[in-house]
């Protein structure tokens, strides 16, 4: 089909997608009108029930705990998906050859930003029932401080820093946990991803029962998962085979 | 005007479909999905919101004040992240297929090859 | 719908026709970056700040990352050509 043909035949069916949608979207109550049952009650009662201030939080870790898992495994399948096709020709030299001009200003603002930003990952990782934050963002926040390494200075600091072997693990282990944690709640005498740590007091790091737990897996798991696409696609780069 | 972001879901999703059909670039193709992923989290956002309500956080905030949904915002947060795993994947695709036959051009890799 | 929202959407839907109709990858990757800064005022607009702080961290370094990367990659394949 050549490109003009698909061209006008996209135009054609987008216009007709374009009018469906606005029927579509039309039915739906007005913008701010929220005709929704399950919202109120979960602001009515997750801080009673699940004692994390943040009601996104004890969604995505209590009362949707279980969707949170799904997504969890997606993330883990798609950077499997990536390292399996990366890593097929390449298990020779990764050659750092690239000439890269050694800049003593970006290492001193490396150095300095590198443990912020790590430390600002693990606190929004800690806080994520209290603030916005979480497993998820913290998790990315972790992961790239550390590739903030290979920027400031060059690939193969970071290499030896973050070995691929240990992002698997970590990657593997957030994972497991999560399952853990879910298998817990079983073993507990309770249904699977059921708390069965005490829910504490409210506003506290020590509160909101498995949620902590949770988010904690779920960042060690993204952390894990970033360190190892920036790995792959870095070695990727950086790799020279020889024909 | 009340509804201005589900047209704008509607026109994200468009622009997106039509940046992917005529595309020349399997990277720029990449990037148009990317915009239609983000379609669906305007239109998941603005289902939940309710109008003069704030963030979900109660710290600090009386229990009982009008919030807007969580429950679409916890779909949303975990998706965007997974989003760019998926987006790696699609990109690490891409790059395959330039080792492989030397074009990211949509149009020149027609046929397969065994 | 206060007017701060309307002139974010108004924002959005200019930065997404920009990413499409930005044909060099290099430029796409640029107005990438602003099109996911437009997304995260949109989403602090609606009052999902989880929902901004990831599109921050995703849409500032990780998007950035992968696809520089994967332009890098192709690039350097075309050059030693």
């Amino acid at each position: 089909m050549s490109r003009r043909l698909r061209t006008g035949l996209f135009l054609v069916g987008g216009a007709g997608l374009w009018a469906l949608l606005g029927w579509a979207f039309a039915g739906l109550p007005a913008f701010g009108d929220y005709h929704g049952v399950y919202g109120r009650l979960v602001n009515r009662d997750s801080l009673g029930q699940t004692h994390a201030m943040s009601a996104i939080a004890a969604v995505t870790f209590d009362y949707r705990g279980f969707d949170t898992l799904g997504e969890d495994f997606i993330l883990f399948a798609s950077v499997l998906g990536v390292a399996l096709l990366l890593r097929q020709v390449r298990e020779r030299d990764v050659d750092a050859r690239q000439a890269v001009e050694e800049s003593e200003p970006v290492r001193a603002v490396g150095a300095i930003a590198v443990p912020a930003f790590f430390l600002l990952g693990l606190f929004v990782i800690a806080h994520g029932y209290l603030t916005p934050g979480g497993g998820f963002q913290g998790g990315v926040v972790v992961g790239l401080a550390l590739v903030l390494v290979s920027i400031a200075t060059d690939y193969r600091s970071y290499a030896r820093l973050v070995h691929k072997s240990l992002a698997d693990l970590v990657e593997g282990v957030g994972a497991g946990a999560y399952v853990a944690v879910g298998v817990g709640g079983l073993v507990a005498g309770s249904a699977f991803l059921e708390s069965f740590v005490s829910r504490g007091k409210i506003g506290e790091l020590t509160s909101s029962g498995t949620i902590a737990l949770l988010s904690w897996a779920s960042g060690l798991e993204v952390a894990g998962a970033t360190l190892l696409l920036a790995s792959e696609f870095l070695e990727e780069l950086l790799a020279r085979r020889r024909r | 005007m009340s509804y201005l972001p589900y047209a704008l879901a509607g026109w994200l999703f468009v622009v997106g479909l039509y940046g992917v059909v005529t595309s020349r670039n399997l990277i720029h193709l990449v990037v148009c999905v990317s915009v239609i992923q983000s379609a669906t989290y305007v239109l998941l956002l603005a289902i939940g919101y309710v109008k003069g309500g704030t963030a979900p956080i109660f710290n600090g905030i009386a229990l009982g004040t009008k919030a807007v949904d969580p429950v679409v915002q916890a779909l949303t947060l975990t998706d965007v992240v997974v989003s760019v795993t998926s987006m790696a994947l699609l990109l690490a695709i891409a790059v395959e297929v330039h080792k492989r036959t030397g074009t990211l051009d949509p149009d020149e890799l027609r046929e397969m090859h065994g | 719908m206060i007017p701060l929202q309307a002139v974010t959407l108004a924002l959005v839907a200019a930065g997404g026709l920009a990413v499409v109709l930005a044909r060099d990858v290099v430029r796409q990757a640029f107005v990438n970056g602003f099109y996911g800064l437009s997304l995260v005022v949109l989403f602090l607009v609606f009052q999902a700040p989880d929902v901004a702080l990831s599109a921050i961290t995703v849409g500032s370094a990780a998007a950035p990352l992968v696809i520089a990367i994967s332009i890098a990659r192709v690039h350097r394949r075309e050059r030693k050509r």
